[in-house]
């Protein structure tokens, strides 16, 4: 693979040539510590400084309501209104591991062109990052990253190696050639690998993903799902922050004073009561217990036995997100049989003193 | 498990096909039926599915919903659904009359497994409305007799007045190279000539079968599966012979919308055909 060195600050202005030709989206501070994919308007916004982002990069690609299309008397009419040029820069490693699994669920089979569409519109640049308390991607093996990117940029001291990971890619390099610099020097190689080795020591959380699907098989009767069940609100936030998590639902919205409807799709999540309903009222998964099985099995056990890895990222969100502390990590150590200080744990306690 | 995509827009598997409905009239209080062709004539002619697959129909303005075809693919160009009214999409799809126009997209799911079915013996079992999607594969073993053994049917409804495809199935009643036995659970009519009883009471009239040869469709409500089950297993078929086509709360058809999804299966392209072994094997399918 070709690699470059980019100058800091020489960063600002490559993107504004870059973004005369699309929409340029990267990561803004929203709320305290909270961040952002965001369309850019103004360069200074963009804060590189950021762990993970409140919503995954799917909001870009799969909007979490958007039209498929307009039914009315005469026919369809396909709606592609929200796939537009894109340029997403700043996303993390584990998130482009993230979209490579989207693309092969939405590409499986029968290809969904909403998906596909906006995924081909999109320039990948990817920027390197550092652990929190709450990343996992050492564990899933998603903390780097070797394709799914048009360019990537490690940060050095006062440069940017960039991998070209594509010829769209290289062509990006072409449009200011003047500022890349095809000389890597021994002293940059060496800040790259200090900073790699120092990385690699700073992750804090270790979870054996590969004894997962065995565990899940072995525990799936175990009570310590009536437990999180018992504590889970319900509340489906897990799925809409989770990178990974592709379920929707379909929307018929009838227009005023027209014979016609929009025909449109938004997120779903398999954590609401609503999910698994069929007709006349009966649920083939109603009890929250059973719900939370279902999204666990397809984090920690579905994709390992199909593709030998997990289809968890290990992005933290749902760490950082859940009120009740349920989170891979936290079901992970749980069917380990480790002894847990979380909030469903204390709950149970409290519940059977 | 299952990856081919023969849906009719190939470039879009969400985009309905118009169609125009032929023929429709009730079945039974509740169900009705449609004879359907795409308002297309290429697309019409060209529509290939197998017995056991369903269709997306949808009505302007009501919504979208999974529907098993009943008709066969032997008898192209037509396709042919019963529908009960359930809620949103069925209560607007009742209201439609002869010529008005749906939209249907699909064919989806595995179908039953045909080819591997050729050469054996096929026993029907179909309760209720598991009638819609097993006539499929009932008249396309009629309309290709010779690739097939012995073929026997097993029909049951509550009362005669709700057994759907009654005139039809006293018809094929006639034919030599089919037993066709019906029973309903209360005669409430008086007239009702055939067997009075739940479906397995039919049964004993099923001699001389030989399991390893024989393939056995299940369809009907949740609570006959269990009963059914049982004297199949105790003919001895083997578990993975035993094919029964279930249900699920279904947005897409196409493996996406996770609505369908049982442990990591999605029932709308692993299934809806599912054989007896993979319901022992997959904890929440039954
Ligand atoms: C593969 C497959 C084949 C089917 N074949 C037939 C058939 O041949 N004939 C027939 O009459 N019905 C069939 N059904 C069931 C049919 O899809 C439902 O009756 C229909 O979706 C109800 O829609 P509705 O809008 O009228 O009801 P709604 O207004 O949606 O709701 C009534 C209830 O039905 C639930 N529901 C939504 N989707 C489904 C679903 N897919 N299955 C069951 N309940 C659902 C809703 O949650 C609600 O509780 C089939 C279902 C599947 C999955
Ligand atoms: S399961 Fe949690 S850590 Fe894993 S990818 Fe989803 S949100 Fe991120
Ligand atoms: S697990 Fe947590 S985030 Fe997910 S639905 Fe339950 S309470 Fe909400
Ligand atoms: S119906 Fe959408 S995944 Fe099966």
């Amino acid at each position: 693979m070709k690699i470059v060195k980019l100058k800091k600050e020489n960063l600002f202005p490559f993107l504004e040539s870059l973004s005369k030709e699309a929409d340029l989206w990267a990561p803004v501070q929203k709320y305290e510590n909270k961040h952002s994919f965001q369309l850019i308007k103004d360069f200074s916004q963009i804060d590189l400084k950021y762990t993970r982002t409140i919503l995954p990069p799917k909001k870009l690609f799969l909007p979490p309501t958007f039209n498929m299309f307009l039914a009315t008397e005469q026919g369809y009419e396909e709606d592609f209104s929200h796939v537009t040029k894109k340029i997403l820069f700043g996303i993390h490693p584990c998130d482009i591991h993230g979209l490579l699994i989207l693309d092969r669920f939405f590409q499986h089979v029968f290809d969904d062109p909403y998906y596909s569409k906006a995924r081909q519109n999109t320039l990948i640049l990817g920027h390197s990052c550092w652990p929190d308390e709450n990343c996992m991607c050492k564990s899933t093996n998603t903390h780097i990253i070797e394709e799914g990117y048009d360019l990537f940029f490690s940060e050095l001291e006062t440069a940017y190696l960039v991998w070209i990971g594509s010829s769209e890619g290289d062509d990006c390099i072409r449009i200011k050639p003047g500022i890349f610099d095809e000389d890597i020097t021994d002293e940059d190689i060496q800040i790259y690998i200090k900073w790699h080795n120092e990385r690699d020591k700073a992750f804090q959380v270790d979870i054996n993903f590969i004894a997962m699907p065995d565990l899940m098989e072995l525990k799936y009767e175990n009570p310590l799902w009536e437990k999180l069940g018992d504590a889970c609100l319900a509340c489906g936030s897990c799925s809409n922050v989770c990178p990974t998590c592709n379920c929707y639902n379909v929307l018929d919205k009838p227009l005023l004073n027209k014979y016609a409807s929009e025909i449109g799709r938004c997120w779903d999540a398999c954590t609401l009561e609503s999910y698994s309903e069929v007709a006349g009222g009966e649920n083939f998964r109603e009890k929250r217990a059973q719900r939370l099985k279902l999204w666990y099995t397809h984090k920690l056990q579905a994709y390992i036995s199909k593709y030998g890895k997990p289809a968890c990222v290990g992005c933290g969100r749902c760490a950082s997100t859940c009120p009740v502390d349920i989170n891979v990590q936290t079901v992970a150590k749980a069917l380990e049989g480790k002894d847990m200080d979380t909030f469903w744990n204390r709950l149970s306690k409290e519940v059977t003193k | 498990m299952n990856g081919e995509n023969k849906c009719i827009n190939q470039t879009n598997p969400y985009l309905p096909e118009a169609a125009r409905i032929v023929r429709t009239y009730p079945l039974t209080e509740d169900v009705k039926y449609f004879q359907v062709r795409l308002v297309d004539m290429e697309k019409a002619i060209s529509f290939k599915y197998s017995p056991g697959q369903f269709a997306m129909i949808s009505v302007l303005g009501a919504g979208e919903a999974p529907f098993s075809i009943s008709s066969t693919p032997s008898r192209p160009s037509l396709l042919e659904f019963c529908i009960r009214k359930a809620g949103t999409v069925t209560n607007a799809i009742f209201k439609l009359k002869e010529n008005d126009h749906i939209g249907i997209r699909g064919p989806y799911g595995n179908g039953f497994p045909i080819e591997s079915m050729h050469g054996k013996d096929i026993i029907i079992v179909m309760g209720g409305l598991g009638a819609a999607p097993l006539r499929s594969v009932l008249l396309y073993c009629l309309d290709n007799r010779d690739l097939f053994g012995r073929v026997a049917l097993l029909h049951g409804a509550k009362r005669p007045a709700e057994m759907i495809f009654r005139e039809e199935f006293f018809a094929l009643k006639e034919r030599k190279d089919l037993e066709c036995y019906l029973t309903v659970d209360a005669d409430d009519t008086g007239k009702w000539k055939e067997n009075i009883g739940v479906v397995t009471t039919l049964f004993p009239q099923l001699k001389d079968i030989n399991p390893s040869k024989t393939f056995a469709i299940v369809c009907g409500p949740p609570v006959m599966y269990k009963f059914v089950l049982k004297e199949l297993i105790k003919l001895n078929i083997p578990k993975n012979q035993i094919l029964m086509t279930l249900e699920r709360r279904m947005k897409c058809g196409v493996g996406k919308c996770g609505h369908c999804a049982i442990d990591y299966i999605y029932t709308c392209i692993d299934g809806p055909v599912f054989t007896y072994w993979d319901v022992i094997h997959m904890k929440e399918l039954i």
